[in-house]
């Protein structure tokens, strides 16, 4: 693939012109830019998750109440949701795509500069609605991430906070998913026809068409939750001949997409990384492209399975549940065709690849917990229970995170110019994995005994267990300290291996033939890609 | 450093750095903050909710008024005015869906819910809830009267329809160049919305003043006056849109190969058409 990465001649003296300090950051139409700010903002968020879910495993160290009310212990495992998944593991994706997107498809920048900067500058007024809303009378939303009514009806002013943050949030994702999609149906350099796409072009396509079909959806549902607590309508009240299980049938149609929304992305990261270090091409790219178009599709048709104790009619279930066992189809293609990639590959196993093979365990396994919690007679008993909380950490943890962090150590050569410590890494690997197992395997055990999820107090019987799991939790927080001291050293250079413009000898694609560190601009004339 | 330099042919335009995101923002913000506040009756709510709108305008004005400018400056070539195609088309496609979720629980109020709550289940507890629709619900004792389809509702179904053939009139005498034809057209369509409008506002003091429907009529009063209501506001904005793009007009913008602002407002226009016509059918007739 030939390209000219920055060509300095003729008319473009303006390059590096840009106001610096902080106006830079607020005013900024650079792709490379908005995708820092996005990481940055996703990690911060990440850190108060965190900080977030230690607090509730303090909590849960021990049975009784110790140093919780349990009305902050309710806005804290609120919040931790809400937060990780719209603050953290989200914002982290988009960022990757800003960065990634314009490099992979020979893009002089994102097809939509302006409204780019928009997107990530509406992330920070809804943090500080949401972490503010810990602070007024009555405090944070108490009713649990899903924000099920009647409850979250008759929650103080900390759930307004909460729905106009929803509100800025999803204008922020319905602005980065079609900048997202313009960008990549046509932006693409010549010779890139769709085909030939990498994947992770074509998991953002999908999760950005994803994000627009279903963020509306909840903007609809917390505008009448916000009309049922302030203005008098019923949309979720019995008396008027409202509801409240209609307000989780429209959750979860936006809820149950959401899912892949998050997932998609990182299976992307995960197609992009396993070919790179097993020195082979992607086994089954075009069934890679079905596969997550029909995951996509099937994911608007399932979900009423987070619903079975709501009284649905049998037909229902039964039909919920076999639509959801379906999705195993297209998702265990993925697995197989990662794991054919490998097959009799160079494998060579750098940071990258160990949090791509992690994730391909533990992701796995989440998703076969997810087909256990799929039979509807099991669902009955698992429901809200800690099988639960175990089965979506198994993918949203070691699912999306860790491939936030392959993606992080993959592709941060490019963006920084400078090698990570390739040993501390490997540390930061194992110990998340360790830890990560630490503190969720056990609530398997805890959740099939019965433990209730988002309850403060419990049986002395699951004592051990939550001993362990919060332990483990903390054990995974401090991997996360290390692992954003990785980072900065990476940043400032400090392991003093200059990246190549390809440092990983199996990499194909765009952004590989550009320098490292990326320059301000780049593909300012498209490519040729043959 | 001019931003022409990235619209030669074969180049992108990229623009440069701009404020106006970050004064969005603070506006939503201030916005949000003043919306929270005026809800839970604290003083300080609608003198914010009065800034956070104000902010909000400037922004509008500033951002849209330099994307005119640059698009007279004619710095979007044919690969931008296709990224603007796109991004319209799935910014419908989103607003499309934001209706689909309360038509959807108009859908599942009607054809669920209220039958539920008058079935043999619920007898215990609302043994007289006969659930026939319209329906203020089992316990709310204020009987209303719904609006009739065949009066204004009709005439505003009538009235929509008339003005998207009149904006394709505006359309097609843009694409032959006849300018004058074009604004007596495109002002017949913004004339045509202004009217609905009002039609709409009259039929809410109808409803209020006579019919004793209201927004806390029940399901029935919710879904209508919501329905009913965000499809208002998205007709306001649809004529904010095209009386926008008739000042241009007058101005001597657009031309045959050059009118993206046009074609938006009118897929707007078309789209807050279609959607009225669903309105008309399950809010009103059925």
């Amino acid at each position: 693939m030939a390209s000219v990465p920055h060509d300095h001649g003729h008319d473009h003296s303006h390059d590096d012109h840009h106001p610096t300090g902080l106006m830079r950051y607020f005013t900024t139409t650079n792709h490379k830019d908005i995708g820092s700010m996005y990481m940055w903002f996703s990690f911060v968020m990440f850190i108060s998750g965190g900080i977030m879910a230690l607090l509730i495993r303090s909590e849960l160290f021990q049975p009784g109440l110790q140093i919780l009310e349990p009305e902050r212990f309710n806005q804290l495992t609120t919040l931790h949701g809400i937060v990780m998944i719209f603050g953290a593991i989200m914002p982290a994706f988009v960022g990757f795509a800003n960065w990634m997107l314009p490099l992979q498809l020979g893009a002089p920048d994102m097809a939509f500069a302006r409204m780019n900067n928009w997107s990530f500058w509406l992330l920070p007024p809804a943090a500080i609605l949401l972490i503010g809303s810990f602070f007024v009378p009555g405090g944070a939303a108490a009713g649990g991430w899903t924000l099920y009514p009647p409850l979250s009806i008759q929650a103080g002013m900390g759930m307004d906070m909460m729905i106009f943050a929803i509100h800025i949030m999803g204008a922020s994702s319905i602005m980065g998913s079609i900048n997202i999609i313009t960008t990549i149906l046509n932006m693409r350099a010549p010779g890139m026809t769709m085909m030939k796409m990498p994947m992770f072009a074509w998991t953002w396509l999908i999760t950005a068409f994803l994000l627009i079909a279903t963020m509306p959806v909840l903007a609809g549902a917390v505008t009448m939750l916000l009309t049922d607590r302030h203005f008098g309508t019923t949309f979720f009240n019995a008396a008027g001949g409202g509801d409240p299980v209609m307000f989780q049938h429209i959750f979860w149609f936006f809820g149950h997409p959401e899912v892949y929304i998050i997932a998609l992305p990182a299976f992307g990261v995960v197609s992009q990384i396993i070919p790179t270090f097993s020195r082979k091409p992607l086994f089954g790219y075009v069934s890679m492209v079905y596969a997550t178009a029909s995951i996509a599709i099937l994911s608007f048709i399932v979900w009423a399975h987070h619903m079975y104790t709501t009284g649905l009619p049998v037909a229902g279930q039964l039909y919920f549940m076999y639509a959801t066992m379906l999705i195993a189809v297209p998702t265990a293609a993925k697995i197989f065709n990662w794991l054919a990639t490998m097959w009799r590959g160079s494998i060579t196993l750098e940071t990258p690849m160990l949090f791509c093979l992690g994730f391909l365990f533990l992701f796995t396994m989440g998703g076969f917990t997810g087909l256990v919690l799929s039979l509807t007679p099991v669902d009955i008993q698992l429901h809200d229970t800690y099988y639960v909380v175990a089965h979506f950490h198994y993918v949203m943890v070691a699912g999306a995170l860790f491939s936030a962090f392959a993606a992080v150590y993959y592709w941060g050569p490019k963006w920084t110019g400078w090698m990570y410590e390739e040993k501390h890494g490997k540390i930061h690997f194992w110990w998340s994995l360790i830890a990560f197992n630490i503190t969720f395997f056990p609530q398997h055990f805890l959740g099939l005994a019965g433990m209730p999820r988002r309850i403060p107090d419990y049986n002395m019987q699951f004592t051990e267990w939550n001993q362990v799991s919060s332990i483990g939790a903390f054990a995974f927080g401090i991997a996360q300290l290390y692992f954003i001291w990785i980072v900065i050293r990476m940043i400032r250079g400090k392991s003093g291996i200059r990246a190549a413009a390809k440092p990983w000898d199996g990499a194909e694609g765009l952004e590989w033939t550009v320098p490292s560190p990326a320059p301000y601009h780049t593909f300012e004339t498209p490519p040729i890609v043959k | 450093m001019s931003a022409s330099s990235h619209s030669a042919p074969g180049h992108y335009f990229v623009p440069q750095p701009s404020i106006w995101p970050i004064v969005g923002s603070t506006a939503l913000l201030i916005l949000a903050f003043g919306a929270v506040g005026t809800m839970n009756k604290l003083s300080w709510g609608w003198p914010a909710l009065a800034v956070g709108f104000a902010i909000l305008f400037v922004m509008l004005f500033g951002w849209f008024g330099a994307v005119i400018k640059e698009s007279e400056a004619r710095l979007y070539g044919k690969n931008v005015d296709l990224s603007f195609r796109w991004s319209m088309s799935w910014f419908i496609f989103s607003e499309v869906m934001f209706f689909a979720a309360f038509f959807g629980a108009l859908g599942f109020a009607r054809m669920h819910s209220v039958p539920d709550l008058a079935s043999i289940d619920s007898k215990l507890l609302w043994p007289n809830f006969g659930g026939a629709w319209p329906t203020t619900g089992p316990f709310i004792d204020s009987p209303f009267t719904p609006m009739g389809a065949w009066g204004i509702p009709a005439l505003n179904t009538a009235l929509l329809l008339t003005s998207g053939i009149t904006l394709t009139i505006a359309h097609h005498a843009m694409l032959a160049g006849q300018r004058q034809k074009l604004i007596i057209w495109l002002a017949a369509t913004i004339l045509l919305g202004c009217v609905f409008l009002g039609f709409q506002v009259y039929e809410y003091i109808h409803a209020y003043r006579d019919l004793n429907l209201k927004l806390t009529s029940g399901i029935f009063g919710s879904t209508f006056f919501m329905l009913t209501g965000f499809h208002g506001f998205h007709v306001t904005i649809g004529v904010i849109m095209l009386t926008v793009v008739l000042v241009r007009c007058m101005r001597g913008h657009f031309d045959a190969k050059h009118h993206f602002a046009f074609e938006a407002a009118a897929w707007y226009w078309h789209f807050v058409d279609v959607v009225w016509l669903g309105l008309f059918v399950v809010v009103y007739m059925l």
